[in-house]
Formats: C-alpha cells, structure tokens, sequence
C-alpha cells in the first residue's frame, strides 16, 4: 500500500517536472517570421491557421535514402511534426530517413484552432541486397540482434566453444559492443539447446553450460556481462525434431535472443 | 560384475511379496508355484448392471496385475459360474461331464481349470449404492464349510467410479491374504503437453481417472513426490528466469513457499525420506552441482564440488543416506552413489554408453535406471541394480526409449515412460519385466512417479 502510494507521488511529480518543461519550450517565442503573419489578423476572432502546403519529395524512396519534408503554414503560433520532429518553424524544410512507410502529419495551432495536413513516404526495400554489416540506422534492438547475431553450434555432450564458433562469437561481440552502445536499456538472452539424445535432467544443465560458456567468451572479448542473461532449456525446446545426426547438430546451440 | 539371472530377481520379487502373513497358504503350494486363481465375471443386479464391466475388467486387472497369481484360462471355465456360496451342491459323486447338476468346488480345482482359489458374487443396488458381494473360496477344500478365506460386503456409488472403489477394495482383501500390498488407491503422477504445455497430470495407477493438475501453460517438467505423499516438487520455466523448484501441497494443491538460490538453474529436486530436507541440482557456481535445502529452500549446503555436470540426487528411502546421482564428472553421463555429506564417490554403472534416472526401490537396496550400454546414444533400456553387488539385469531390449523409471509402493512394480509404440507414453510393469501395460495414449507422456 505505501510503495504504491509513494510510486504515483514519485510519478506524479515526474510528470509535472516534464509538464513544466514543456511549457517553458513551448513559451519560448516562434521566429520572428510567425508574429509578423499574425499581427494583421489579431483581433477578435481569430482564425485557425492555414497550411499553405506540406509536401513530401520524393513519396517513394528505397530503404536508407532521404526525402524533404516542405511546408509553410500562417497564423499559427505553434507548428510541429510528429514522427519526433518535434517543433518547427513556420516555413521549412527537413530531410527524413524512415526505415519503413511512413506518415507525417504537422500541427500548426493558435488560440483560434489547429489544422493538420499529412503526408506519406512509401518506403520500398532495396534493389540490391544491403551488406549485413551495415544495418539501417534506424533498425530496432531486436531486428538487430537477429541481423547481426549468430547461432554458435556444439559437439555432442560437450560445453567448450568450438574453434568455427569462436570466430562466430568474435563478430557477435563486435557487433553487440555496437548495438548496446546504441540501445542503452536492452538486453540479451543466450538460450542452451541440447540434442535429444541425452537425459531430459542432463540436458538441462548441459544447455545451461553451454549458455554460460557463451556468456563468458563474450564476456572476455569485453561485453558487458550484466548486459546477457542465461537459460537452459535442455531438449525441451529443439529447432528440428528429426532422429539424425543433421538434425541433433542444428539443436546443439546456444540462440541469442533479444530482451 | 556379474549379471543377475532373471530368475533370480523374480525369484527376490516373489520371496518379498509373500510375507509371513501369506506364508502359510504359499506353503501349501506344491513346487514354490504361483497359485492359480479363477476370476469369472460378476453379474449385476438391478442399476448395477450398468457398471458391472467397469468392476470387472477393475477387479481382474487388480489381481493380474499384483503378479503373484497364476490366471486360471478364462475359456476353460465351466459354464454354471456360482453367485452365491449357497449354489454350491455338493454332488454324490463328483463327475465333470454332468452339466445339469449344481457347482461344485471342484469344478474349478479339477482340470482343465486347475485352479486353486475361486472369485465369485455379484454386484446389486441397494438404496441407491452400489453393493458387492464378494468371495474367495479356496477350491481345494473338500467342503464349503472349509473353503471360505473372505465373504463381505461392500458399498460404493451407483456409477463407473463406485464400481472401481468397490473393485479395488474386494482386491485389496484378496491380495492381502497373501502378504501382498495392493496397488489399489496408488497415484502416478506425470508430465502431459496434452494441454498444449507440459505440465503435471496425475492418474490411478491402473491409467484411469486421469486429471490435470498444474495449470501454468508454461513448461513444467521432473516430478517428484515425497515420501509421504503430501508435497510434489517439480522444474517449471515460469516467469522466464529459467528453470526453477516449485513445490505444490497434494493435499491442497497450493504452491508452498520455496527459496530458489541465484542460479540460471534449479532444478531436479527430490525429497529426504523424512521429508524434512530437499536435494537438488543448481548451476550457482557456473556447472549443474548438488545441494541440500530446508524443505523451504532455506540452509543452503553444497555436497558436491567439480567442473562437471551433476543433475537427479536421490537418497536411499530406507537409510536415508546414501545419495544415488547422474554425473558427468568422469567423461559421458553415469550413475553415481556418495554418502549424503558428499563423502565416498563411487560410479555404479561401468562407464559404458550414458547412464540416468536412478530411482531407489522401496527397499533401498536395488536401483532402476535407464542406461544406453549396449546401444548408440539416445537408445534408453530400462535397467535394476542391486546398489550393494553393482549386478545388473536388464529389462527391455531396444523397443524404442525407456526412461525415468518409479518404483510402486509395493517395491515389485515399475512405472516408466517408452516411445516403442511410436510416440512417448506411461507404462506400468512388474519388475521383471513382464505384464507390461500402456497407461496413457493422449498426447506425449512422460517422467511418471509412483506413489502412496
């Protein structure tokens, strides 16, 4: 009961921190170009601000290019753009790099009303296929980590990390020194798999070494460790259920997956 | 290391089910035979003919089950079957070939029944109940005076679960004559994905009145049962921590309160004969180790130290002292005995092929395991090891997967789970291997515990 009051006390005034500080950026006065267009029309009733355009060239680009966002609004004292644009003068222009179709819509308000106008940017995927290394800017925690982070394999009965997988864990941890960097508040989760052969019981701490021997060659190539989490599930989890010996190696593994 | 002889194994099984009690009518058995018994088919009166068959195939399946009788041949028996103890007429003199007169005892000890006891009554509804009544007639008796060893009533309900109890119950009575322990109100408890998710399901030990008993829609898995029969522990995935011991009340079905030490792993736990501590397996130094715990998960000792992997510790039920476990500690997984402070390593199996699933007899003197010596890995057969001799017998041969085998309470049945019809069911079996019996069919079932 106290922990939930104290919470939402906590929450509260979080809130109104960020509330006061939006207030104050809003406060700030729009460039002079906006008060100059209002002037004229300051008495009485005040009409709602007019979007004189908003365009989007080009409409259809290939993942990773740009468009231009234009637009000109008058009468308004405020104009954003979703999509975290954020606030914007009244004529303008940006360029965007969406990963994937995309609508933008720009608020222009004053005390008269708001209009809105939107646009879309249809995003197709690339021609040519994208070097794996080099993932669009604006991919998420999890499309990264099953783009750039490989599966390791392991012999029957056996925790250590083959030679083949060392040097599959050497990229991972290259690659997962970057995507950390970029997403502060994520982790991973190393899973142990076992082929069917061993016991259930067995299996269950085999996967969990084999987890554990990932999580410390990561370690050592200088992840950081609080960042990776472990779990076995022994055999109960198997990617192929075939009895052969194809099969019992494609389940022999340690799977990354994202948090 | 030696094998055990088959005959010899049946041989210990027979000596320990015939106690003093029964050792006396065992006496009476020329050559240390099994005796023959008769079971002809009740009738019922009235409602209870409705269930009469579910008390039937009940009853039969008890006694043939026990093992300790020889099955009189159903297609041998005389055609006037009594219901009573009054339709017995003795004859002047005796002629098979008569098929007017009345029954008569020797109609069944005669050949071609050659049988020793007889099972006979009726079931009728009374007051709405069910109503047994049941007798066993020793049938070598020259008269009726003499050959009645039970004649009692018995109630249940007017349904397929009366007909049960009442049919458990007449058997029970029967075996005991003979210093056997029914089977009859045992509980096997297993894991089922027929939900949609492994979790634990419990039946009677015969495969009937099969029921759901978690309900986590998580992966739950590794039973165990204490001694007593009022707590059940087993590895569950929920949350997403990883495995973890969970315990439940049997006798409410409530979680009880279990520390989990901070471990990617805990799992495979069992019970202290007393109940009052629990083992288990944990990966809190980084390998799958064993430990001891309150049964709260409290006082935390280590027992075992190595970079290997340890899973399944079992104390000896009847010393409480010896622990039997699986490690990996000297190269592929096999079959372990220390003393419970961790003292006195031996490895049991022979180091060949992977060993597993050690599971203690009531006894404490022999062990069932599931070992691959023989075959390539994966290829599981059910063996018994006398724990003191390390000789060994195997049970089945090749026929698919054989694992995680329990004892009965009575120390003379196996429950196990095989894939040797295709998919992975429950079957029961008495120890020597014989009598096997499939147990479940929906979905894949398996890690069955039998208990009180």
């Amino acid at each position: 009961m106290n922990t939930k009051r104290a919470s939402a006390l906590a929450l509260a005034l979080t809130l109104s921190f960020f509330a006061a500080g939006c207030r104050k950026k809003v406060g700030v006065p729009p460039p002079p170009a906006a008060p100059a267009a209002v002037a004229p029309a300051a008495k009485a009733p005040v009409k709602k601000p007019m979007v004189t355009f908003f365009t989007v060239e080009p409409s259809t680009i290939e993942r990773g290019q740009a468009a231009v966002l234009k637009w000109e609004v008058t009468g308004a004292q405020s104009v954003s753009i979703n999509q975290g644009l954020g606030t914007v003068t009244a004529a303008g222009n940006r360029s965007v790099f969406p990963s994937s179709t995309t609508s933008y819509t720009l608020t222009a308000t004053n005390e008269g009303g708001t209009s809105t106008e939107t646009v879309t940017v249809n995003v197709t995927a690339p021609a040519a296929v994208a070097p794996p290394a080099t993932p669009a800017p604006s991919d998420d925690f999890g499309a990264m980590v099953s783009k750039l982070i490989q599966d390791i394999y392991f012999d029957y009965d056996k925790s250590d990390v083959r030679e083949d997988s060392r040097a599959t864990l050497t990229k991972n941890a290259d690659a997962l020194k970057t995507i950390f960097g970029k997403f502060p508040n994520n982790t991973l989760t190393i899973e142990g798999h076992c082929d069917e052969r061993g016991s259930a019981e067995y299996n269950l701490g085999l996967g969990d070494r084999r987890a554990t021997a990932t999580k410390e060659f990561l370690t050592q190539l200088g992840v950081s460790a609080d960042r990776l989490r472990t779990i076995s599930y022994g055999k109960e989890r198997p990617s192929c259920t075939e009895s052969s010996e194809g099969c019992w190696s494609k389940n022999r593994r340690s799977h990354f997956v994202a948090q | 290391m030696k094998k055990i002889t088959l005959p010899l194994l049946v041989a210990l099984a027979a000596s320990a089910a015939f106690g003093q009690q029964g050792a006396d009518i065992v006496g009476r058995i020329v050559g240390g035979q099994k005796a023959a018994i008769a079971i002809p088919d009740f009738r019922g009166a009235g409602k209870a003919a409705n269930f009469v068959a579910t008390f039937n195939q009940t009853l039969f399946r008890d006694i043939e089950d026990a093992g300790v009788f020889k099955m009189a041949p159903k297609s041998m028996y005389p055609l006037a079957i009594p219901q009573r103890p009054e339709d017995f007429r003795k004859p002047l003199k005796y002629d098979p070939n008569n098929r007017t007169r009345a029954p008569w005892l020797q109609d069944w000890s005669e050949p071609p029944v050659s049988s020793d006891f007889l099972a006979f009554g009726y079931t009728a509804e009374q007051d709405n109940q069910m109503v047994l009544f049941g007798w066993l007639f020793n049938v070598k008796q020259p008269e009726v005076s003499s050959a009645q060893v039970i004649g009692k009533i018995y109630h249940g309900t007017l349904d397929e679960d009366g007909a049960r109890k009442v049919a458990h119950e007449f058997a029970t009575d029967i075996l005991k004559q003979f210093g056997v322990e029914s089977l009859a109100g045992s509980k096997i408890y297993f894991v089922s994905n027929r939900s949609g998710s492994k979790e634990i399901w419990v039946m009677d030990y015969d495969g009937s009145n099969q029921k759901q008993f978690t309900f986590y829609k998580n992966l739950i898995t590794m039973p165990n049962v204490s001694p007593d029969g009022t707590r059940l522990a087993f590895t569950s995935f929920t949350g997403g921590a990883g495995p973890s011991i969970v315990i439940h009340s049997l006798e409410t079905g409530r979680k009880i309160p279990f520390y989990n030490q901070r471990a990617s792993m805990n799992a495979t736990a069992s019970f202290t004969p007393n109940g009052k501590q629990i083992i288990y397996s944990s990966s809190a130094s980084g390998w799958a180790q064993l430990y001891m715990a309150n049964a709260d998960g409290s006082n935390l000792q280590r027992l075992t130290n190595t970079r290997s992997i340890e899973v399944e510790p079992k104390i000896n039920p009847k010393t409480g002292n010896e622990i039997l476990f699986v490690s990996g500690r000297g190269g592929a997984q096999q079959v372990y005995k220390m003393n419970i402070d961790g003292a006195d390593v031996t490895r049991l199996t022979t180091g060949e092929g992977e060993a597993s699933n050690p599971a203690w007899n009531p006894q404490g003197s022999h062990m069932a395991f599931a070992w691959t010596r023989g075959y390539s890995p994966g290829n599981w057969n059910l063996f018994i090891m006398d724990v003191a001799t390390r000789d060994y017998v195997q049970l089945t041969q090749g026929a698919g997967r054989n694992e995680n085998p329990s004892w009965a309470p009575d120390g003379r049945h196996i429950v196990i789970s095989s894939n040797r019809g295709g998919s992975t069911q429950i079957w029961s079996m008495l120890a020597d291997g014989t009598q096997l019996r499939q147990l479940t069919s929906a979905g894949v079932n398996e890690k069955p515990v039998w208990t009180k």
